[in-house]
């Protein structure tokens, strides 16, 4: 190439670098947009719907068991490691309250999120890196097939949808794991642990939760999809384009997770002002 | 059945390439290739692996669009279409892909029905027929429950190319339809090709390395080499041709180059041997 000289190879690499991510980034939201594009024709016609069904089948039902045992232990471990210190403040029947807050705002949304990422997300885009590099895909388009509409819409819209279910039966699982500990292992007065519980954790709450998880699963959706189409050629190309989806999708449930709640927050207090737990 | 072909367009190309070009990074694969199928004809595309024949025939159905000049269907310029356009175009055509392609969660059945399926919109009852004909078309009626997985790459093969003619397209293109397949099948399916231009006067464009294929479904021989094409012409002319790089390609003969790379490989590992064995 040029001269040679370790400083410009240096600036040239890093460039290379950034504008390979930038063009990366642009072909991602291009992705979006087209899925976007199919789905606002594809929702109404029930031969998706057909798709979808066993798609929710993979990405639903076979994570139930996963998301069941990870609200259970998140439930568990947060009662333990509450009690004594709330106990010794005089706040134990306040334990519902730090439990099921945390659960129904953040670590329901994020675990569960995480959980169908882990694994969705990395199946999807083995799934469909595959079918990329067979030809699959190729073969899709020559008949006149949108792979979009007729591979990524319904995964996108299984994710979508299942996502907030899991999560709900994750924070159900949490709740009954916190209370077990709570009343029944630690001898918490079950009245009051719900009272305050009831009092503290809001419809808001609920919909901030649910609203992170839908969040959640439309990145799982579209970037284990985005992946997979896009892998490079062969069984290393695959292998690390599921890495790859898993890595993105949980910076992007992360960071995203930060923003809505920063956002909520904003918001609730905008409408409706500080409102006390203690 | 009677050819599709009308007598006004068999002097007009049914598709055009001219001077197109694809690079893939730095790697020039195509050079401003010009190119016109004729009607009712099948074209044997040959070339040294890697020559860029599958790019080639992926531009003809804008799977690829080339990063200059054009590509014309029936007249009509199709690489700057959206895929949404395209759909209707496509139906034209049939591509037996060169690793079959077959969709791995689907029967053999659904793959064969596939395009029959999503596009011609027939009755359950019609799609089984076509399938079924189909099939038997390829010697293989029967395995219609079978997934791709429990097929051997031959049988794979034949399925591809049931689902490739399902529509009854009017260009049916051929990636490799032969490579993997012992002698006796892979005559099976040149009598097909052969069969599918004289009696339903489909245009076949085929990619292959398989001379005693190409010389028996060719009706014209074009081969790329360095992306340009060095030869255009009848079977009969290729076997006269001079060019040197087309006669040890037809010919089946090793470049000087290759082989003296081959000699002096032979002889280095002839003395590391000799170095490695004990003393007798």
């Amino acid at each position: 190439m040029s001269e040679g000289s370790p400083i410009v190879e240096f600036v040239s690499r890093i460039g290379a670098r950034l504008v390979n991510g930038l063009a990366g980034f642009g072909r991602f939201w291009m992705f979006v947009l087209r899925t976007g594009r199919w789905l606002s024709t594809a929702v109404f016609l029930p031969r998706t719907w057909a798709l979808v069904m066993p798609q929710c089948l993979e990405v639903g039902n076979r994570t139930v068991p996963v998301i069941l045992v990870t609200g259970l232990f998140v439930g568990l471990v947060l009662a333990v490691q509450s009690f004594d210190q709330l106990n010794a403040a005089g706040l134990a029947d306040r334990m519902g309250v730090l439990v099921n807050l945390s659960l129904v705002k953040e670590l329901g949304p994020v675990l569960a999120g995480v959980m169908v990422a882990g694994r969705v997300g990395g199946a999807l885009a083995a799934e469909l890196g595959t079918m990329n590099v067979t030809e699959q895909l190729d073969a899709l388009r020559v008949m006149g097939s949108d792979p979009v509409r007729y591979l990524v819409v319904p995964r996108f819209l299984a994710c979508v949808l299942l996502t907030p279910v899991l999560t709900f039966y994750c924070d159900v699982m949490g709740a009954l794991a916190g209370w077990f500990v709570a009343v029944v292992l630690k001898g918490v007065p079950s009245e009051p642990y719900w009272y305050y519980t009831a009092d503290a954790v809001a419809g808001w709450d609920l919909m901030v939760g649910f609203s992170k998880s839908v969040v959640f699963g439309a990145a799982i959706g579209l970037i284990a999809c985005y992946k997979g189409f896009h892998c490079r050629q062969g069984a290393e190309g695959v292998g690390r384009a599921c890495t790859e989806s898993f890595v993105a999708i949980f910076i992007t449930i992360l960071a995203t997770d930060f923003f809505i709640a920063t956002f909520a927050q904003g918001l609730y207090k905008a409408f409706y002002g500080f409102k006390p737990l203690i | 059945m009677t050819a599709q072909a009308s007598p006004a367009s068999s002097s007009e190309p049914i598709i055009r390439l001219d001077s197109v070009s694809k690079s893939f990074g730095a790697l020039k694969v195509l050079r401003g290739v010009n190119l016109s199928l004729r009607q009712g004809e099948t074209t044997v595309i040959l070339g040294e692996s890697g020559s860029g024949k599958s790019v080639l025939l992926k531009h003809i159905v804008a799977l690829l669009r080339p990063d200059a000049g054009e590509v014309h269907l029936h007249g009509q310029r199709i690489d700057n279409l959206s895929e949404r356009e395209l759909v209707p175009l496509r139906a034209h055509f049939g591509f037996l892909f060169q690793n079959s392609a077959l969709f791995d969660s689907f029967t053999v059945a659904q793959n064969v029905g596939f395009p029959l399926v999503e596009h011609a919109h027939k009755s359950r009852k019609e799609v089984e027929g076509i399938v079924r004909d189909k099939l038997r078309m390829v010697g293989l009626d029967g395995v219609q429950a079978k997934r791709p997985a429990e097929l051997s790459g031959g049988q794979r093969k034949r399925v591809a190319l049931a689902r490739a003619i399902a529509m009854d397209p009017e260009v049916i293109l051929y990636d490799e339809p032969t490579t993997g397949l012992d002698p006796p099948r892979a005559d099976v399916i040149n009598e097909l090709i052969v069969k599918l231009r004289n009696e339903i006067g489909a245009t076949g464009v085929v990619v292959t390395h398989d001379m005693t294929s190409a010389f028996k479904v060719a009706d014209r021989i074009v081969m790329l080499y360095e992306g340009n094409l060095i030869f255009d012409g009848t079977a009969a002319e290729i076997k006269a041709t001079p060019d040197q790089r087309v006669r040890r390609f037809i010919e089946g003969r090793a470049t000087e180059e290759d082989l003296a790379s081959l000699h002096d490989a032979m002889e280095d590992t002839r003395t590391d041997r000799a170095a490695r064995m004990p003393e007798r």
